[in-house]
């Protein structure tokens, strides 16, 4: 006998009444949020649509290396400054603060007992203050740099000021493409080199000096076909005219306080996360290798360091795609990314906030997931493969 | 011939303090050469920052002895050879770091939200605090205490938060983003390990959009959008803006961190719970949640730790936080140029709350570690 009201005891219509109850209700909200959005653009007359992309911005930007951006431009085209601006700055920062990471969290684990304390106070400074401060104040000692008259000269060639860092920019003459193709072709060799090497060594164990092939092939043979071809690169170098430099190559000191800033803040953690994985190899793993006559610098590169990779790259993963998404701290400092150049001022030129943030909000998403795909690989590729 | 030969003591250079040098600073040369190394920059730095900070420091009166009322009057403007540290700026401006433009008039609420503040947040914290029951009960109605007591009404005079500032903004902005993001954090969490997929999948797209995304755009979405998706006559002041910004971002992250201690509870407890006929509600109220969310607090302060750092972003969108009560300091003509003290002081104030809670956290950890440890014996 099941009378009506059992059939809410019932699990199968209770979840499909719930989940048909948490779609209307959400479509419900979606449908008013874009009344009330239309409603309220229609009074503010603001048009919709992405036909403000092709518009010409009428901004110039101070930093964009990669394109040469003119204020005639479009909005599409600051877009693309913006995203390469941003990508710049996070891979940058991304390598320096791998490096100095690992350096730092080695170091936290080092015998020097002084350098370990120097190392904690680093760690906890910088972890411990909001990025944005650190970002402002390292641009605040930057522009307190002398003036582009009174600038710091390094070899004549390298010009440091309040305007940023002056340096001889590379002019790539006819013919220095081969010399980059040479370099291509050693790096794909020597890769080759590295794998028919390692399966040698696993089936003859006979050895086979990779490294010094691989760098006579990436460095000493590009290097002799340069010479050979007649030395197809010359410099152009910075000079002061008037007041400011002319020629060059200039790395601007907002795009310096943002790499400074992200790397020092994103090294401490992953300091931390390095000095977790390395502990969490155990000490029988050190003994172990030790007892087998194997050289200290062995026992860290062969054994220590790739089962605490499996530790490490999941967290490292994340520090990663944190720093990327920090960087949309630099329109605090006026570095021209994402966030300060197409979400910033085209957002406020063309009123089309909606547009605007969608498209950011997009690229972000669309980044992150790259790296976190890419890292995935990566952590795939390292982890214990049971035989 | 049982003659007993006297035990010889060890050698000078391996104990007490040399023994400790030894081991600790000169192992071999390379470690030695490091050690002297960093022991002379040291020595150049610290006394270095120690006098700019507090011996040659000018604190209200300079060398002179007179009153520092602006920047010319500092003693590293009048010597810049001998001068350190200008903290006058501080001085004379603390008020505004510490409330913003609030009426002086009425500040005696936002003192009496920070001895509040302190007093609900304490028993919390500690689960051995004397009467903690009874602290907790007003822990529960300070929210409610405070915001009347700070908005205004119900008799007091109301200040409009766009005079609210320093300090007041940073702390109403870190708490009421941690305590609003805790409940929603759950919701969310549990929402995505539910069976339902639509549930599961909806839960799932938001904490993934959320965490995709910088904070500073959803902040921009807050002051730029949030706008256009309200009816009409409906007005939100920029702080209740930005509150909805940061705790939509906040409460993704703690999902994510109590969704791990959700998971770290054994399959068998969602048995036993369901076994004993306990509703799927029932079950999370008293058997699931009070475990996992009790294994994933010291998560929980590290990722309160960074919202709290991340509050700053707020003087991006033009909300006066310590930071940007900082900056405005700096950007008055009769102060200028006096960054590094500014900076250093709002770098201070983050780094006593930061570090303290990032502490606690390890606080926990050890005491939930021996806990585990007891239970498990």
């Amino acid at each position: 006998m099941r009378s009506k009201l059992n059939f809410f005891s019932d699990e199968k219509f209770r979840s499909i009444f719930f989940q048909t109850l948490v779609i209307g209700l959400f479509a419900l909200g979606i449908f008013f949020i874009v009344q009330t959005t239309a409603y309220n653009l229609e009074k503010r007359n603001i048009a919709t649509g992405w036909r403000f992309l092709t518009d010409p911005a009428g901004f110039d930007i101070s930093f964009s290396p990669f394109i040469d951006f003119k204020s005639t431009d479009t909005h599409l085209d600051v877009y693309f400054v913006g995203v390469l601006n941003t990508l710049l700055v996070s891979v940058c920062g991304c390598i320096a603060a791998t490096i100095l990471g690992f350096l730092v969290g080695i170091i936290r684990l080092s015998s020097n007992w002084l350098l370990v304390r120097v190392a904690y106070i680093y760690v906890e400074f910088t972890r411990n203050v909001p990025l944005l401060l650190q970002i402002i104040l390292w641009y605040s000692i930057l522009i307190q740099l002398p003036r582009v008259k009174q600038s710091l000269e390094f070899l004549d060639i390298f010009f440091i000021s309040n305007r940023g860092v002056y340096s001889p920019r590379p002019v790539f003459e006819t013919g220095f493409s081969y010399v980059f193709i040479a370099i291509i072709l050693a790096l794909i060799s020597s890769f080759l080199i590295r794998r028919w090497a390692k399966k040698r060594q696993d089936e003859t164990g006979q050895q086979f000096p990779v490294l010094s092939s691989a760098f006579g092939l990436i460095i000493i043979a590009p290097l002799i076909l340069f010479f050979i071809i007649g030395s197809p690169l010359s410099f152009d170098y910075p000079a002061l005219k008037g007041f400011n430099f002319k020629g060059g190559m200039v790395i601007r000191p907002e795009f310096i306080a943002m790499f400074l800033a992200l790397t020092i803040y994103t090294a401490a953690f992953i300091s931390e996360t390095v000095r977790s994985g390395i502990l969490s190899v155990t000490k029988g793993q050190r003994e172990a290798s030790a007892s087998l006559g194997l050289k200290k610098s062995w026992i860290m590169r062969l054994i220590i360091i790739p089962q605490a990779l499996r530790v490490i790259v999941p967290p490292l993963t994340s520090q990663y795609l944190n720093l990327t998404k920090n960087s949309s701290l630099g329109i605090a400092v006026g570095y021209a990314d994402l966030v300060h150049g197409f979400g910033g001022i085209s957002l406020n030129q063309t009123g089309q906030a909606i547009e605007c943030m969608v498209i950011v909000m997009a690229t972000y998403l669309t980044i992150s997931l790259i790296i976190s795909l890419f890292m995935n690989i990566y952590n795939r590729s390292i982890q214990f493969k049971e035989k | 011939m049982n003659e007993i030969t006297e035990s010889r003591k060890p050698p000078v250079a391996t104990t007490g303090i040399l023994g400790w040098l030894r081991m600790n600073l000169f192992s071999n040369w390379i470690n030695s050469l490091i050690s002297l190394f960093v022991l002379y920059v040291l020595i150049q730095f610290i006394p270095w920052i120690l006098n700019w900070t507090i011996f040659a420091a000018d604190f209200k009166y300079n060398f002179n002895g007179e009153e520092i009322i602006n920047r010319e009057l500092c003693s590293r403007v009048l010597d810049p050879e001998n001068g350190g540290a200008c903290w006058a700026i501080i001085y004379v401006r603390f008020y505004q770091f510490m409330y913003g433009f609030y009426p002086r008039d009425e500040v005696w609420r936002v003192n009496l939200s920070y001895i509040m503040l302190a007093i609900a947040v304490v028993p919390l914290l500690f689960d051995k605090f004397p009467f903690r029951k009874h602290f907790l009960k007003f822990t529960y109605v300070f929210p409610v205490i405070a915001f009347f007591l700070l908005n205004g009404g119900l008799g007091l005079e109301s200040v409009s938060t766009n005079k609210w500032g320093g300090l007041l903004v940073t702390l109403v902005l870190g708490c009421t983003g941690i305590a609003l993001a805790f409940p929603l954090g759950i919701v969310l969490a549990l929402g995505r390990r539910s069976n339902l997929p639509v549930i599961s999948m909806m839960c799932t797209l938001f904490i993934e959009f959320i965490r995709g995304v910088p904070l500073i755009t959803l902040l921009f979405f807050g002051m730029v959008m949030l706008p256009l998706f309200l009816p009409e006559g409906v007005n939100m002041d920029g702080l209740a803006r930005v509150l909805v910004a940061v705790t939509l971002f906040q409460s993704a992250y703690m999902a994510e961190v109590i969704r791990g201690g959700l998971q770290a509870i054994p399959q068998g407890q969602y048995e036993a719970a369901r076994s004993i006929g306990l509703s799927y509600w029932q079950m999370n109220m008293k058997v699931v949640l009070p475990q996992a969310i009790r294994i994933s607090i010291p998560s929980i302060v590290n990722t309160s730790i960074g919202l709290f750092k991340d509050t700053t972003l707020v003087i991006i969108v033009g909300l006066l936080d310590l930071l940007g009560i900082g900056r405005g300091a700096l950007a008055d003509t009769t102060w200028l140029g006096l960054a590094y003290e500014v900076y250093f002081f709002v770098s201070l104030v983050f780094f006593i709350f930061t570090f303290a809670m990032s502490r606690y956290s390890l606080y926990l950890e050890k005491k939930l570690k021996t806990g585990i440890n007891m239970g498990a014996d």
